[in-house]
């Protein structure tokens, strides 16, 4: 499957939850969201490995 | 994972709340939880006027739409700091507050643009007062501060409302803690009550996770700028917050916890003898309250009359 947050990419094998691949790529699960095909996912969904997942920052601030 | 409301697939789970939903029912719960925060901490009614502090980002226009979602009297105020970061970030967040508007007709926007009313953009007047090290976030914050009230006044707004969040307050509360500035935690509120000239201040969102205004705006389909103030980059806020975001990992509802624990503690009068009201007296120059003595800080930024507002 394919993470991309911001500038970044991973491809990730195997499936995972949505929580497993946020941590896998060293991000903390509460600091983004991750919407596959527009939607929101919760951590616990299942991906596939065609699945294609952007995850969003959520932190703002100076 | 399921709705708990109609057990549809859920979009969104708060495991500090043990709560999921769905798309609908998240919606309707976000906008209920802010109607019961302003009840609770008496930010306002409906006949009272608000101004709400809008930036383009998801917090101040997601506070906005559920504001005239929920009918209450409540215009934007955008204040242009003429920050361009190589990618135009002032000009891109008008942007989005200007595509906001165009599915809201009913929504009043005022404008202030500080580089046309007072000759500098905010990172030059930070280079030329030398203050914050290279960074113009204390110089920002100044005059953010006293342009929200100069409007609020001028315009007969008698509620200032910004949308900062909870992780934004934890992140301004640990740092107090850390450095224990008991006369800042004193004032950390909710609600901070009007007082000679200066508008009532309320954070309608302060019992929100960032993530939960996120999902808001994401679910609702505000388009908001993503991209970050260029000087936000490496800030302090942002380093705390990465660090509670850890803790709430591990233990969900951390943040929270530390928030309404202190909110009660000052409510019990914990912080009570730093809570004095400093003396306040009118600016010589610009008629805003000041506690020193002569022109008011902002003042003293631009050495000359303040101008009034262009739109």
């Amino acid at each position: 499957m394919r993470i991309i947050h911001r500038d970044k990419e991973w491809e990730l094998e195997g499936r995972m939850t949505v929580r497993q691949a946020i941590e896998k790529v060293g991000l903390i699960p509460e600091t983004v969201l991750a919407v596959r095909d527009g939607k929101l996912l919760t951590e616990d969904t299942v991906l596939e490995p065609d699945d294609e997942v952007k995850l969003i920052s959520v932190v703002s601030g100076g | 994972m399921r709705c708990r409301k109609c057990g549809k697939r859920a979009a969104f789970n708060m495991r500090h709340h043990k709560l999921a939903l769905c798309e609908d029912h998240y919606l309707e719960w976000f906008v209920a939880q802010t109607e019961r925060t302003i009840r609770k901490y008496r930010m306002f009614r409906r006949d009272d006027r608000v101004l709400v502090a809008v930036s383009g980002g998801k917090d101040s226009l997601s506070l906005w739409d559920v504001l005239l979602r929920l009918g209450y009297q409540a215009d934007g105020l955008y204040i242009n700091l003429g920050i361009d970061g190589g990618f135009g970030y002032s000009r891109l967040s008008l942007e989005k507050i200007e595509a906001f508007l165009a599915d809201r007709p009913e929504a009043k926007l005022h404008v202030v643009d500080v580089p046309t009313l007072y000759g500098e953009t905010i990172p030059q007047v930070a280079r030329r007062k030398l203050r914050g090290r290279g960074k113009p976030c204390s110089v920002c914050g100044l005059i953010k501060r006293h342009e929200m009230n100069r409007i609020a006044w001028e315009h007969g707004y008698n509620v200032l409302a910004t949308g900062h969040n909870l992780d934004d307050e934890v992140a301004v509360l640990l740092s107090n803690v850390l450095h224990w500035q008991v006369g800042y935690l004193a004032r950390q509120a909710p609600v901070l009550e009007e007082r000679e000239g200066l508008a009532r201040k309320v954070k309608p969102f302060c019992r929100f996770y960032e993530r939960e205004v996120a999902a808001y705006a994401l679910l609702r389909g505000i388009d908001y700028i993503y991209e970050e103030c260029p000087y936000a980059e490496g800030s302090t806020t942002i380093f705390y917050k990465d660090l509670l975001s850890r803790l709430e990992a591990q233990s969900p509802g951390s943040k929270l916890q530390f928030y309404l624990s202190f909110l009660r503690a000052r409510k019990d009068g914990l912080f009570k003898e730093q809570a004095e009201q400093v003396e306040l007296h009118p600016c010589p120059v610009c008629s805003q309250p000041t506690s020193v003595p002569g022109p008011c800080a902002f003042c003293r930024l631009w050495n000359h009359q303040p101008a009034t507002s262009n739109r």
